[in-house]
């Protein structure tokens, strides 16, 4: 297995309140890895602590191999993460936006320029360039997103519930299209809380209350159970 | 390099989402303005004021709050720029920006540049039609009152941004003005010079005297008449230095933004 995003026995509390306890994940490059849980399992912890928008002292993160701790600039270089919360400004351009995101990442000049045509060229959008964010709709906005999340060429992909707000025809849509980049090499991680979004050849993890409650395959996790079944059978057990 | 080049697009960025909004630039003038032309006109009889440095002769007090007011752009510009970082509209661009792979100081070092330099534009525009209605200053003033701008502006940002990381309680515009703009503006020379508040309060004087928001004023003041001011300069590098080092304190992935706890 290629290393692509390791979680070693990592553990968080706010104050007295454990969010997360000793949870160890492992999704190697290629892989798509639904990370399930209800609302309030701690995946918004994890992400954050995933992208280091704050740390723990226990436990271990590390990004296609480059600790997240110890070398946190290379460990973010490798990393593209699409968040709940919309990063693109309204008011720019489409163009304008990826280039501002190249320039975050270290792209500038002509590298950028072919960078953004590119990511454009392939959401089928090189037409809409010139025009605001803000004339896009929900589902082109969420694409947009993922390109820009890819423009420094990530190795391991982080996507934080991608699919809120979004139509059943464009959350399909944007579901087959993260499937395809993990089958082209990406190690992906996917949180959400909706069971129709897991294929059943996805690495599962099932988050529960700080606690990572299952581990595999999805087609072997579920043996003949519906996996919405099996979701509310472990989480719902416990409640 | 990727700094600078980062550096570059978040201030490029800035300046585009700023010349974009046209009405963020009227509202942004509008506010000085109206203390200007409207609260100034009636104060002026109310206030006598003695000619004290940097001022050589009497002075209108038009002329007297104009300084002030360049500090209240500053100052309202640091508060809405850094503290729109914690509102949801901009937490996302936030959190993206904290995912960039430089080091954290740096990025916010850019972010606080970039309202540093909107402020600075805002000022240039208030004091271009501050001109217009027959307040000038020594034309040399306005060069020399960029570096004075731009120090305050950025001083300003870094108290905003360490409010930010701070304090959950400001999360909405109007405890800030409450609780941090009504104040520093008051208690400051920006609206009475400090011996006219001692006439009133030795204490409220002496409060003003320590604010940074006073020095802020002071600096854009007397390099507006190019005169210089080494103790208000020193003054408002000290507070950048204290409100910068609290800033990247409250922002450091170990601590700061877990007190903002997601779900």
């Amino acid at each position: 297995m290629t290393p692509g995003l390791g979680i070693h026995g990592v553990s968080y509390s706010y104050g007295a309140k454990a969010a997360l306890s000793e949870v160890a994940l492992e999704v190697p490059k290629g892989r798509f890895c639904a990370l399930l849980g209800p609302n309030g399992a701690g995946k918004s912890t994890l992400f954050s602590l995933l992208t280091r928008l704050f740390t723990t002292r226990t436990g271990r993160i590390t990004v296609a191999g480059q600790d997240l701790a110890r070398a946190p600039r290379a460990a973010l270089a490798r990393m593209g993460v699409v968040f709940q919360q919309p990063t693109l400004d309204l008011d720019l351009t489409v163009r304008r936006n990826l280039l501002y995101f190249a320039a975050l990442h270290g792209i500038g000049g002509r590298e950028a320029e072919a960078r953004t045509a590119e990511a454009l060229e392939r959401l089928g959008m090189a037409e809409r360039a010139a025009e605001p964010v803000r004339a896009l709709n929900g589902g082109h906005r969420r694409r947009m997103e993922l390109a820009r999340a890819l423009i420094h060429r990530p190795e391991v992909l982080l996507l934080d519930e991608p699919t809120v707000g979004l139509d059943a025809a464009a959350r399909a849509a944007i579901t087959a299209h993260v499937h395809d980049l993990a089958d082209q090499g990406l190690a992906v991680l996917w949180a959400t809380h909706l069971t129709d979004e897991v294929r059943d050849s996805d690495q599962l993890a099932i988050l529960h209350r700080g606690r990572l409650l299952a581990d595999g395959i999805t087609r072997d996790l579920r043996g003949d159970e519906p996996l919405r079944e099996m979701f509310l059978r472990l989480t719902g057990a416990e409640a | 390099m990727i700094w600078w080049l980062a550096f570059r697009a978040i201030l490029h960025r800035e300046a585009l989402r700023f010349l974009g909004q046209r009405g963020r630039l009227v509202a942004a003038l509008v506010r000085p303005l109206v203390w200007l032309l409207v609260f100034a006109a009636g104060f002026r009889a109310a206030l006598g004021l003695s000619i004290i440095p940097p001022y050589q002769t009497y002075i209108t007090y038009e002329i007297y709050i104009t300084p002030g007011l360049c500090g209240m752009i500053c100052l309202f510009n640091g508060m809405q720029s850094s503290l729109s970082l914690v509102y949801d509209r901009e937490m996302g661009s936030m959190r993206l920006l904290l995912t960039a792979p430089l080091p954290r100081w740096w990025l916010l070092l850019a972010k606080v540049t970039a309202g540093a330099m909107i402020s600075l534009l805002q000022c240039a525009a208030f004091l271009a039609i501050a001109a217009g209605v027959g307040i000038h200053m020594p034309w040399q003033g306005y060069i020399v009152a960029i570096p004075a701008i731009l120090l305050a502006g950025l001083m300003l940002g870094a108290l905003g941004l360490m409010l930010s990381s701070f304090i959950r309680q400001l999360e909405n515009f109007a405890g800030v003005m409450n609780f941090v703009i009504f104040p520093m503006f008051f208690l400051s020379s920006a609206l009475y010079p400090l011996w006219k508040m001692k006439e009133a309060s030795p204490l409220l004087a002496q409060i003003c005297a320590v604010n940074p928001f006073t020095h802020a004023v002071e600096l854009i003041r007397f390099a507006l008449y190019l005169q210089p001011n080494l103790a208000a300069a020193g003054w408002v590098l000290l507070a950048l230095m204290v409100f910068g080092a609290a800033a990247l304190w409250g922002y450091d992935p170990a601590r700061g933004m877990q007190a903002r706890k997601g779900s």
